[in-house]
């Protein structure tokens, strides 16, 4: 099996669905670029290059450059599912969501329910979350948490090469409303990546580390720094659980408060400001299914509640670190009820 | 495409139809039998039905807050219409969406909305569909004069032309959104030349002029189909109730209404045209005008009599498929 990095997994898996089925158009801001230019076509390739080639092999009736409009490309993405194609629609920067929520979770996301079960919206919106990147207040946030109170979307975290190219397979053959958001430092990661298709279901997390002392709970990102915590403490005797949902809409409750009925423990890392977070939410899950499992209160490691900063030493601080993990572990381990 | 006395018959059914159902949805909801909000577009059927005729149940209609009309003159069955306005089962939407977000995806009615400038982006996703399938189906978006104003709106009219999509946005003005009229929150006054400024044509019709509405539509509709791009019609007409029922309209003089219901009123217009020209008897027009109330009558007691959705219908529908 080759090794491939996350941008090439998810590069791979548009050319490969787009292939397949005639009905997958891509669009977005750039995701060819060079059109109305005096220069070449496919200039971007996708503003971080993840889409780049795909207008060569299939064109520009469906690797669609779009104005900056926000609005009208998730509008014109959702109105085009219901009426037969199976778009997936870039949002830039998960961040951008504020200039066009209405077209989301107003529209693509409650057709079904509002037009009595006839609708199918096979929508996927591919969008960059994260901070660690320089890029500050409006261009780093995770925004995971809103997207997955919202009925009617299903929203996906790949944390690996690996996942993101089964899960973003399931995301396109799906019949429902997808936000599938791609950490933007994990693209150039690499993992052991099959060149035929294949999907991963939502909904099932996976145990990356298995361990009977204490769980972690850690997506996207943070369930790199959840290994990497497991595998140090494990060295002392600490064994760590390390469960990746995968998916925030649907989650796998079961796997989760199965690891809170093994060990007692929980830690729960979200890269995500701690009010109304998925840290929480999976808190209140725990508490009302597992409360008397538990040895040790639950442990959260998140951002503070602030926007993210530029100053790179105020950045770090901001992002879950494998350190404020590691303390996590240590606390929940050694509470004394 | 010239009309045909059947065409005639058909056009005047389905704007006799919106006038009456809109007219006992009126009285009804005095009554107090209908939940929820409603807006009545009573005054303004020559707009979706001129429009309409154009179009066939495979081309497809995004619509507004104050949708019944366009759903019936896109062929949605009044019955289930009736049934889902009153929120029960065997509606449209199986008493799940409401007079707001009442849809018919069979009849090409992509949904009333709730959201002032919420379908125009959708409409330009369906002429997307539409185009990149090589269908031949076109798209109309219905928006009113406040939804021409949203940010939305601007967005899909550009899009639709930088993509060249058979999309025809109708702009149906008023004279007011909600209660602010159209001469203070329109800042261009002339709302087709805004829309023909992103690079479109814009024209505009008086929307109680049913024939004129149906030749500015039929243009539209034949050029966005022959691969002619998008399009812009301004209908300028009124509603006879208010934004919402139970709106008492303070904002409009106490003449104001009656003048135009006597004056501009689009049904007695067409009624007039077709009986002077001859192309249709009055005994025509009064032998629909006895069926529409027949259907009207039945249609508001079979949703009185219903049920509503049972207790396991809350959760249904939300996916296709989830965990």
């Amino acid at each position: 099996m080759a090794k491939k990095t996350f941008r090439q997994a998810i590069n791979e898996t548009l050319f490969q669905e787009m292939r397949r089925d005639p009905r997958v158009i891509v669009m977005g801001e750039d995701v060819a670029g060079g059109q109305g230019g005096s220069g070449q076509i496919d200039a971007y390739g996708g503003p971080l290059g993840v889409t780049k080639g795909l207008i060569g092999e299939f064109g520009a009736s469906r690797v669609i450059d779009t104005p900056i409009t926000e609005s009208a490309i998730m509008g014109a993405a959702a109105g085009a599912a219901v009426n037969g194609l199976r778009p997936v629609a870039e949002l830039m920067f998960v961040d951008f969501f504020g200039v066009c929520f209405d077209q989301i979770y107003n529209q693509a996301a409650k057709f079904r329910y509002m037009f009595g079960g006839k609708a199918k919206t096979p929508l996927v919106i591919r969008t960059t979350i994260g901070a660690g990147f320089r890029a500050a207040a409006q261009h780093s946030q995770t925004l995971y948490p809103i997207f997955t109170h919202v009925p009617g979307l299903k929203v996906v975290i790949p944390s690996n090469a690996y996942d993101a190219k089964g899960l973003l397979t399931q995301a396109i053959r799906d019949d429902d409303p997808v936000i599938f958001c791609e950490h933007k430092l994990l693209y150039d990661t690499t993992a052991d990546v099959p060149d035929d298709a294949y999907t991963i279901p939502f909904g099932e997390a996976e145990i990356t580390r298995d361990g009977d002392d204490v769980a972690i709970v850690a997506f996207g990102r943070m369930a790199h720094f959840a290994n990497e915590v497991a595998d140090k403490l494990t060295k002392e005797k600490i064994s760590v659980r390390v469960i990746d949902p995968r998916t925030t809409s649907p989650l796998d409750e079961d796997t989760i408060i199965e690891a809170v009925e093994d060990t007692g423990r929980l830690v729960i890392v979200d890269e995500s400001p701690p009010r109304c977070s998925i840290a929480r939410d999976i808190a209140g899950l725990v508490v009302e299914h597992a409360f008397g499992a538990l040895k040790a209160p639950i442990a959260q490691v998140t951002c503070p509640h602030t926007p993210v900063p530029f100053a790179p030493p105020l950045e770090d601080l901001y992002i879950p670190s494998p350190a404020k993990i590691e303390a996590a572990v240590r606390k929940v381990m050694a509470y004394k009820g | 495409m010239q009309l045909s006395r059947e065409d005639l018959l058909d056009s005047y059914r389905r704007m006799r139809t919106i006038r009456a159902f809109e007219d006992r949805l009126h009285d009804e909801f005095a009554l107090g039998g209908i939940p929820g909000f409603v807006h009545l577009y009573a005054g303004q059927e020559a707009c979706a039905v001129g429009m309409c005729m154009n179009l066939t149940d495979e081309d497809m209609i995004g619509s507004t807050h104050r949708g019944h009309g366009h759903c019936i003159a896109k062929g949605c069955d009044v019955e289930a219409m009736m049934l889902e306005i009153y929120g029960k089962k065997g509606g449209l939407c199986g008493g799940k969406g409401g007079s707001m977000h009442i849809a018919d995806l069979a009849k090409g009615m992509l949904g009333a909305n709730g959201i002032v400038g919420g379908n125009p982006p959708l409409a330009v996703g369906a002429a997307l569909a539409a185009k990149t399938l090589k269908t031949g189906k076109v798209a109309v978006s219905f928006a009113g004069d406040g939804a021409s104003n949203q940010g939305t709106t601007f967005e899909a009219m550009n899009m639709a032309v930088v993509l060249q999509l058979p999309v025809i946005f109708v702009i149906e003005n008023n004279g007011y959104g909600e209660g602010t009229g159209v001469s203070y929150a329109v800042g261009a006054k002339d709302i087709a030349q805004r829309a023909a400024a992103f690079g479109m044509p814009g024209v505009t019709v008086d929307g109680s002029d049913f024939f004129a509405v149906h030749e500015a539509s039929r243009e539209a509709v034949e050029r966005a189909r022959a691969g002619g791009g998008p399009s812009a019609i301004e209908m300028r007409i009124t509603r006879y109730y208010g934004h919402f029922e139970g709106d008492p309209q303070l904002y409009r003089a106490a003449d104001e209404v009656p003048g135009l219901r006597e004056n501009l009123d689009c049904l007695k217009k067409f009624r007039q045209r077709v009986t002077e020209t001859k192309l249709l008897e009055a005994a025509q027009l009064d032998a629909i005008d006895r069926d529409v109330a027949t259907l009207i009558d039945r249609a508001v007691a079979k949703a009185k009599a219903a049920e509503f959705p049972g207790a396991a219908d809350l959760t249904t529908d939300v996916y296709v498929k989830y965990a």
